[in-house]
């Protein structure tokens, strides 16, 4: 498909310039690293959060930050779209005859990013290491669903971000309170936060469908089985997202650059 | 020193007319030490032990960070200083007769207070509007604040010397990223702004009071909510201006070493 | 094969004032400018034309060329380019284009241009037949093969541009867009991208719209001029007629032995005994001119210079006022 064709030849690019890849990848392992470490001293003085304990919350916390790591690695053209629009190379995708979307996924692709995947993945083990769960394939699937859920609402929230640059340049950082502060809101079951946040993020960006819901029926702290399915509401999220990317590619459109 | 003024006078206005950027900046930040606010009213209310500071103290010091981000945050990105470094446009520079150490010490203090100054005060003004316990006060007494402006000023100082170590390591290892990130980062949790140092295990802090992190920040924010007291206060004043004089040594003897090197090396 | 009908199109650009004071109203309000960029543009183009599209910088040339490659949409008039409308149609008509922007590059930056030419080819969905063969003809017309594995960030502009015109190619496009593709270029590489330019019309029928300040461009490939200035269609005809119009004037040189009597007309240069001036063959025929030169000076040998297409451009400009 032409997307790992992209990816190939961005691979083949990055490789051109070793150390810098090799260094960033470390450095990105320290940054979450070290709001892990701040949890977990957070937790040798407070024990448990609203009734989650150490390693529950580090649960989430993987499996969020897994999520995220991959989207930052796949969607990073949306992320970076302002440079895209700036340097006139999104006229270039528009002269080609594909879609938009794919094009720019294609445009950019965060390797470094897999020193914070690899972070999450051993957090996540260790938290699944350490708590009590009675396995079943359901469940295993339903921490499965979680994470593809999550990508998809993260590579949303980035198309979004995208669609502004084309509306303007200034002040896009606006939407890091949706991605990175999305992120960080969600380490933390949302079950710990007051009402209309968790509204918030259930049904506006539905990071709770993700973090929330399906971690009860993980955990065993409730037996509603459907909650094991509510990731899919998650992934149907990227859909009003694409049609607002649409809207902003017709706007550019007609307005030019 | 005046070609310093003058200076730190042309970044300082050319900082104020990012508009909509300082906009979303606040908006931004305003919602980071919002987020840390809930996360720790979850985690207070979990526990009924008394902490080493109160939830409302904690409330007001994250508004604090949030305002002063810019004067607090260790690493501040200056694009153009990178370039310089990373390409050995120094040669322009050097033949300006100015000190090159000074010479970027004014341009990211000018930076980081333009861009502190836009916005530090509608974030305090809007948090100061919400319901207790989220509201921001003023301190306790007149005194506390007179040091928290000292403290404030003086771990600004500190902040952008340590900055300039990290600049200066460029010239060694040529890149604009990777090694950065991790001396950010752990300069920023030896700070105490990812977990506040009165939270943190008694052994760390032991380690953390000999570093000079804590006095860009912990230092004057917890003087100003009153978790400090005067007299503590007046003695950390004496040794923020010995690391003052200590990194601004270490920083110029560096710098001369490095630059004889490129100078040697042909850059 | 290309028909567009008064197109217009307007932009909203924000005003921008110096000093602090403005930059504080700035802060509360946005004062807006209308900009008329396009005002009623026409004009047609056959199959096979090699059309020059000059200007002066921002009088529409490439808000022209976003609109025909179906990059921006117009507010009013129609566009039908090989039986589609560019902006309706753009996913199933920018296969049949091609787009050349001289400064910035559509190869990727650090991989061999080999490795380009690929996913190029994956884009455009180019049979692997029909791609080896383009690949084999543009190699050797543009002479790539040393450059085929060397990665884009180590070659020259020349070499750079050469490979710009293989990859615009590689999918057969039948409308070439070239813009400014000779700009930064050293003399050779300039003659080998316009030699190139000139084959693929001659064999594939490309056609070829050049926007271009370089007058040489100008001179060696087009037969057609469109001149726009702000925003407006101001001249549509072969270089011929437009030479033909603000080309009657041309220098003279005259070397002579003898001068008879002081010079009484405008002269341009007189070095030794070498005399320069200004005729216009649409005033006075060439026979007339010898012989009234004669009256001056005793002829020794006559040089004639057609002005060249550098000043007749400049000429051009002014009598519009651009």
């Amino acid at each position: 498909m032409l997307y790992w064709k992209y990816v190939k030849i961005l691979f083949k690019s990055q490789l051109e310039y070793r150390t810098s890849f090799i260094l960033l990848s470390i450095g990105q392992i320290f940054v979450p690293f070290s709001v892990f470490l701040g949890i977990y001293f957070l937790f040798q003085r407070f024990q448990e959060i609203k009734g989650w304990s150490l390693w529950e919350v580090a649960l989430c916390y993987g499996i969020i930050h897994i999520a995220f790591s991959l989207s930052e690695c796949f969607a990073r053209g949306f992320d970076g779209f302002s440079r895209l629009v700036i340097s006139g190379d999104f006229d270039r995708i528009l002269v080609r005859p594909r879609s938009t979307i794919v094009q720019v996924l294609g445009s950019q692709f965060e390797f470094t990013r897999v020193g914070r995947l690899l972070q999450a993945v051993v957090i996540f083990i260790i938290a699944l290491a350490k708590i009590n769960i009675e396995w079943n394939v359901l469940k295993i699937l339903t921490l499965l669903m979680m994470i593809i859920s999550g990508v998809f609402i993260f590579t949303g929230v980035y198309m979004i971000g995208a669609t502004l640059c084309f509306f303007t340049i200034e002040g896009l950082e606006i939407i890091n309170i949706f991605t990175d502060g999305g992120r960080e809101i969600s380490q933390y079951p949302i079950s710990i936060y007051k009402d209309w946040i968790k509204k918030f993020f259930t049904f506006v960006i539905p990071y709770g469908v993700v973090n929330y819901l399906p971690l009860l029926y993980v955990l065993d702290r409730s037996d509603k089985v459907f909650y094991m399915f509510t990731p899919l509401i998650g992934i149907l999220f990227i859909f009003p997202c694409i049609l607002i990317w649409k809207f902003g590619v017709r706007h550019y459109l007609s307005t030019g650059s | 020193m005046r070609s310093y003024l003058v200076l730190f006078q042309m970044r300082f206005i050319r900082g104020l007319q990012y508009r909509t950027a300082a906009l979303a900046g606040v908006l931004t930040q305003f919602f980071w030490g919002f987020m840390y606010i809930l996360i720790f009213e979850a985690f207070y209310a979990s526990s009924s032990t008394p902490q080493p500071i109160t939830f409302h103290q904690l409330v007001n010091m994250m508004w604090l960070q949030q305002a002063f981000l810019a004067l607090i945050m260790l690493w501040f990105r200056d694009s153009e200083i990178i370039n310089q470094i990373t390409k050995g446009d120094i040669a322009v520079e050097l033949l300006r007769p100015i000190k090159l150490y000074e010479f970027w010490y004014a341009r990211l203090l000018a930076q980081r207070t333009s861009s502190a100054l836009l916005r530090f005060l509608p974030i305090l003004i809007v948090a100061s509007l919400l319901p207790y316990p989220y509201n921001f006060v003023l301190p306790p007494d007149a005194f506390s604040f007179i040091l928290f402006i000292i403290t404030l000023v003086l771990g600004v100082l500190i902040v952008v010397a340590l900055s300039m170590l990290i600049y200066i390591s460029m010239f060694y290892t040529l890149s604009g990223t990777g090694s950065i990130l991790i001396f950010g980062v752990i300069g920023e949790f030896l700070a105490g702004l990812i977990i506040p140092i009165p939270l943190m295990p008694e052994a760390l802090k032991r380690i953390i009071y000999f570093l000079p992190f804590r006095y860009t920040t912990d230092l004057p924010f917890r003087i100003y909510v009153g978790n400090i007291t005067h007299n503590e206060a007046i003695i950390s004043i004496l040794i923020q201006i010995v690391w003052i004089i200590i990194l601004y040594i270490i920083g110029k003897l560096w710098m001369n070493k490095a630059l004889k090197r490129l100078v040697i090396q042909g850059g | 094969m290309i028909q567009v009908e008064g197109i217009t199109k307007t932009f909203q650009v924000a005003k921008r004032n110096k000093g602090v004071i403005e930059a504080l109203k700035h802060l509360v309000r946005r004062e807006y400018t209308i900009v008329k960029a396009l005002d009623n543009v026409s004009f047609n183009i056959k199959q096979g034309e090699i059309v020059g599209y000059i200007g002066p910088n921002g009088a529409g040339k490439s808000t022209t060329i976003k609109v025909i490659s179906g990059i921006l949409v117009p507010d009013n008039g129609t566009c039908n380019i090989i039986g589609y409308t560019p902006w309706k149609d753009r996913k199933e008509y920018v296969k049949h284009i091609g787009v050349v922007f001289g400064q910035r590059t559509q190869l990727w930056w650090d991989v061999p241009v080999i490795d380009s030419y690929q996913l190029l080819k994956d884009i455009y969905k180019i049979p692997t037949n029909v791609y080896q063969n383009n690949l084999e003809l543009l190699t050797e017309t543009l002479e790539l093969k040393e450059l085929l594995n060397t990665p884009v960030r180590q070659l020259s502009l020349g070499q750079r541009m050469r490979c710009e015109m293989g990859a615009a190619l590689l999918h057969d496009p039948k409308i070439l867009f070239l813009d400014e593709p000779t700009i930064g270029l050293d003399a050779v590489s300039k003659k080998a991208v316009r030699n190139f330019i000139k084959t693929i019309n001659q064999e594939k029928q490309v056609t070829v719209i050049l926007t271009t300040h370089d007058m040489r461009d100008i001179e060696e490939l087009v037969n057609r001029i469109i001149l726009i200035g702000k925003g407006k269609i101001l001249l549509d005809g072969t270089l011929d007629e437009v030479k033909l119009k603000f080309g009657s004037e041309k220098t003279m040189v005259i070397t002579y032995s003898t001068q008879f009597k002081p010079f009484d007309f405008p002269i341009e240069n007189i070095n030794g005994n070498q005399l320069r001036f200004m005729i216009n063959t649409n005033k006075q025929s060439l026979p007339q001119i010898i012989d009234k030169v004669s009256e001056y000076v005793q002829i020794e040998d006559i040089d004639i210079n057609h002005l060249p297409i550098e000043d007749i451009i400049v000429k051009l400009y002014k009598e519009y006022q651009l």
